[in-house]
């Protein structure tokens, strides 16, 4: 077994906080996120309010840790949406090959084509923007690089002996994918999944920008947040505001990126004895 | 340095020889003994065939000649070539020695090739490198070398990428290449392993014969006992690591020593053999390179195993001055058939292989 | 067609798998089509062994591949039990499966790297669990036993192997139905010299063992030579020469066969070395040479093998057909007689 050594544990800690304090928020004992006037505005980080106060004299942390909730919502929802269509949709691209090859191929360079930030715009400014709908846009953007990739793997398996072997002992082409495919194609691809997280998080950061993330003053993320935060006269006299949910942020889609980098070396399959 | 010649070698001196090598290899699981104290020599415009399996060293050791390891690799020893210190040369970055001097054919000759260059190009890129020669001189240098190597139609040839060309006229190309600088030494590891049988013959033709007309002594590394028999004048069988017999190839084949020689040769199926002869198999699995115990590593394969065998490796010695192995029990000897009968008569060796029924 | 013809084919009773006029052509791209196999017929009677050697390009794993149809078959019939297995398709094509199975060259390559070695053995019959009924442990563990890996290893994963190990649970793994037929594509190959014959000595055992009907595959004449009843020579998609192993090894009568002989390190006896001497240039298998498919390299060749094919004809009293125009006669007696 080879080990993952300290900074994977740290990397995996800090992810586990995360994901402990998003799913517990309401229940700790911290201010209320929304609300207003719990300190002066724009208060440098104190005993009380540990990363100080916005505009509007909001407690930073503990918007910091209800905006958790809806980040890592977005992320794991949108990349769990892409792996299931997109990988799905590419092994099936790859094992049945055809015309469902070329059918599914030519939807996957559409959504490649399609410049990214205008489809979300696209989704986003034409329906509601519930949880739901801005998980579904950062998805549906995750599908064809996460499609093309285990298509391209699957090509590579398929092409294998044991295959042809499952065949020939007359197992059914569900089965082939399930037991003979699956297994080598997603492996490799659920270490990306922290990968494609990562990257969710931080499109989710993008969308709240334009000011197309979830909608509601109650919808609190770190990427409103820092939007909150982002007037000129803000970061010049009151730069907690931001830089806050950003490190939080960076540390997070940080750990992810290592957590999925050194899994993925982790179970690189050995297939030779010698 | 412009290049390093070889003086007129001593009568009786080797061109060259090979003492103590070692080649250690870290990995996770720990240290891989790939080459265990190995030593050789060569004669001008002789073959020496090293033989040997998957795992037995051969590769490595051709590799080390040639200064192609990886960095991580550990290696000790001495190679001397034409009274040169070929390791010494090698760390000091010496231009023009391999490839020159000492060249090597490998067993695809597609990972000697650039896919995307003519195949002209490739040949005289050598020359004008290693020998200075303008590019018009090495343009036709190139097609006289493809017409050496039997090349047909060289002068179209030359234009083609390695694609174009079928797998034997391929390795043909990477031969031609090899010879370009008229190298004293040539390393084949396994040439004919990825062609045919009728392409394979024709390539062995073309060594043998460019070894004579040109004087170069050769090493050619083969798993094929048939093509080491047929194309050496030495040979030397590799297990393990470890050189375990070497004989001129006349003597080996005749008068083997070593059980692993006498159990190799037993086990392949022959074209002379009767239809549905059973084959005398080699029992158990090739030996672990990790760790390895103090002891003969055929041991735990071998019929003729004594308690003897399992405390220490055996040297490579022999009464017979040139024929030399590595075994306490040698078969075609007395100890060796006192060993074969002491076995036979319990029912197992030493080292817990069950002898004398078939598996 | 040159090389075609069926005068090979010997009709009788006891005749398991008939493999009559196969054609396989797979597309290469810009319209070009790859001439794998051309027409090849033979046939292999129950329990027998028929090896089928060539060179690389010669369409002899193809064939093997079109029989159990890994590969489509564009033309001709595969006869097995009475019943035309290219024409089957979807649940009746599976359902036949079983009986006929396969082991492959690279046994690496045909383990599955992520499930164990007893799943890998029991997969068969978790395919067919519901028809096969209760199957348990204890057929995994005789399986496990019989080709020679430990059943204690059962857990292990392919890459804990070698790679002889790693064959001989392939040969579990096909055996697991109870074919009536094994196809062995070149099982030997991949596997280091002193592991070749435990392998060779095992499907002769498992042969036995399971009164199996053998195709076996190889480049290599002495292996083939050493497991064959009868012997299929191919070259370049056709049917060279075809008789009974000491037919074809004493008596080799196609200009092609006996320069195979004659190139491998230590020819055989009937031929001489100088007769491997048939260039290195294997012509295109997208655009074969007119009439014999050989006369570009064939020394013996004349005008009308560069423009008639060549039917298999029977040759000698003997079990021996060849499709030549100029075949060698090696054995005068033979002849006269």
């Amino acid at each position: 077994m080879r080990r993952l050594g300290f900074c994977f544990w740290l990397a995996v800690g800090w992810l586990a906080m995360m994901a402990l304090v998003a799913t517990f928020a309401p229940l700790l004992p911290i201010a209320d996120p929304t609300e207003v006037a719990f300190g002066g505005p724009r208060e440098a980080p104190s005993a009380d309010a540990w990363f100080g106060t916005d505009a509007l004299g909001r407690d930073v942390f503990s918007r910091t840790v209800h905006g958790a909730r809806i980040s890592l919502a977005v992320g794991g929802f949108a990349i769990v949406f892409g792996m299931v269509v997109g990988g799905g949709l590419g092994i099936l691209a790859g094992y049945f090959r055809g015309r469902l090859d070329q059918g599914v191929g030519f939807v996957f360079f559409v959504l490649l084509s399609f410049p990214a930030l205008v489809l979300a715009i696209l989704i986003t400014a034409t329906l509601e923007r519930s949880l739901l709908v801005v998980s579904l846009t950062i998805g549906i953007l995750a599908v064809a690089p996460v499609g093309l990739l285990s298509r391209a793997s699957t090509l590579v398996f398929a092409e294998r002996e044991f295959v042809a072997a499952a065949r020939v002992l007359g197992a059914t082409h569900g089965r082939i994918i399930v037991r003979e495919l699956l297994p080598n194609v997603v492996i490799p691809m659920g270490a990306l999944t922290l990968l494609g997280m990562a990257v969710a998080v931080v499109a989710e950061g993008s969308l709240a920008f334009l000011g197309l993330s979830v909608a509601g003053d109650n919808a609190i993320s770190w990427g409103k947040m820092i939007v909150d935060g982002s007037g000129l006269r803000d970061l010049q006299n009151a730069a907690h505001v931001t830089m806050f949910p950003v490190a939080v942020m960076f540390a997070t889609v940080l750990s992810l990126n290592f957590a999925g980098d050194r899994i993925r070396q982790h179970f690189d399959v050995k297939e030779l004895a010698f | 340095m412009r290049s390093v010649g070889v003086g007129a070698l001593m009568a009786g001196d080797p061109l060259l020889s090979v003492r103590d090598l070692h080649v250690r290899f870290a990995t996770e699981r720990g240290d891989v003994n790939a080459v265990n104290g190995v030593s050789f020599d060569l004669h001008e415009g002789q073959t020496l065939a090293i033989v040997g399996e998957s795992g037995s060293g051969k590769s490595v050791t051709a590799k080390t000649l040639m200064n192609l390891l990886p960095r991580s690799a550990r290696v000790s020893g001495e190679v001397t070539y034409g009274g040169h210190d070929v390791r010494a040369l090698a760390a000091a970055g010496t231009k023009h020695f391999f490839g020159v001097q000492m060249t090597m054919v490998f067993q695809d000759p597609m990972t000697s090739l650039n896919p995307v260059k003519r195949v002209g190009e490739q040949i005289a890129e050598t020359l004008r490198y290693h020998l200075g020669r303008s590019r018009s001189e090495a343009r036709s240098e190139a097609v006289e070398l493809l017409d050496t190597v039997g090349v047909p139609e060289p002068a179209r040839r030359v234009r083609q990428y390695p694609h174009e060309l079928s797998g034997g006229l391929r390795q043909r190309v990477v031969i031609a290449m090899a010879l370009a600088c008229r190298p004293r030494l040539l390393i084949a590891d396994e040439p004919t392993t990825a062609v045919d049988v009728t392409v394979q013959k024709h390539l062995l033709d073309l060594l043998d014969d460019l070894r004579r007309r040109r004087g170069m002594s050769m090493i050619l590394i083969t798993h094929d006992l048939g093509v080491a028999r047929g194309r050496a004048d030495d040979v030397a069988v590799m297990y393990a690591g470890r050189v375990v017999e070497t004989a001129d190839a006349d003597t080996l084949f005749a008068d083997m020593r070593h059980p692993y020689t006498e159990a190799l040769l037993r086990s392949i199926p022959r074209i002379e053999d009767p239809v549905h002869h059973r084959l005398d198999p080699i029992q158990g699995r090739p030996p672990e390179s990790i760790d390895p115990p103090e002891a003969c590593a055929f041991a735990p394969r071998c019929a003729y195993a004594q308690s003897d065998c399992l405390n220490g490796v055996p040297e490579l010695d022999g009464l017979l001055g040139l024929h030399r192995f590595a075994c306490l029990h040698p078969t075609g000897t007395e100890r060796g058939a006192a060993a074969m009968s002491a076995n036979q008569a319990a029912g197992v060796t030493a080292a817990g292989m069950p002898v004398g029924g078939d598996r | 067609m040159a090389g075609s013809g069926r005068a090979q084919l010997r009709g009788r009773d006891d005749v398991l798998l008939e493999v009559k006029d196969l054609v396989v052509h797979f597309g290469a791209g810009r319209r070009r089509v790859v001439h794998a196999v051309s027409g090849v017929s033979f046939d292999v009677a129950e329990g027998e062994t028929l090896g089928i050697v060539g060179e690389s390009g010669c369409g002899k794993s193809t064939v093997a591949r079109a029989i159990i149809r890994l590969v489509d078959i564009t033309a001709g019939e595969v006869l097995f039990e009475g019943r035309d297995l290219a024409g089957l398709e979807g649940e009746e094509l599976r359902r036949v499966r079983p009986r006929l199975q396969m082991i492959f060259q690279d046994p690496i390559s045909s383990l599955n790297p992520r499930r164990r070695v007893r799943d890998v053995i029991a997969e068969g019959l978790a395919v067919w669990g519901d028809d096969i009924g209760s199957w348990s442990h204890d057929r995994i563990d005789e399986l496990m036993e019989a080709v020679g890996v430990e059943a204690r290893h059962g857990d292990r994963r392919p890459h804990e192997f070698s790679g002889g190990q790693c064959q001989r649970i392939g040969i579990a793994r096909a055996l697991a139905l109870d074919p009536k037929v094994l196809i062995c594509d070149e099982p030997v190959s991949a596997l280091d010299v002193s592991i070749q014959a435990q392998i060779l000595n095992l499907l002769q055992d498992m042969k036995r063992r399971y009164g199996l009907t053998v195709l076996f595959i190889s480049h290599d004449l002495a292996v083939v030579k050493n497991v064959s009843d009868r012997i299929v020579v191919m070259y370049l998609g056709k049917v060279c020469e075809i008789g009974s192993t000491a037919e074809i090894y004493s008596r080799p009568a196609h200009p092609y066969t006996r320069a195979l002989l004659a190139s491998i390190p230590e020819p055989a006896a009937a031929v001489a070395a100088d007769e491997g001497d048939i260039g290195d240039e294997l012509p295109s298998a997208t655009a074969p040479p007119s009439g014999c498919r050989f006369h570009t390299r064939c020394p013996r060749a004349t005008e009308v093998c560069r423009e008639v094919e060549p039917v298999t004809e029977p040759i000698g009293d003997g079990d021996h057909y060849i499709a030549c125009h100029h075949p060698v006669a090696v054995d005068i007696t033979a002849r006269s007689r």
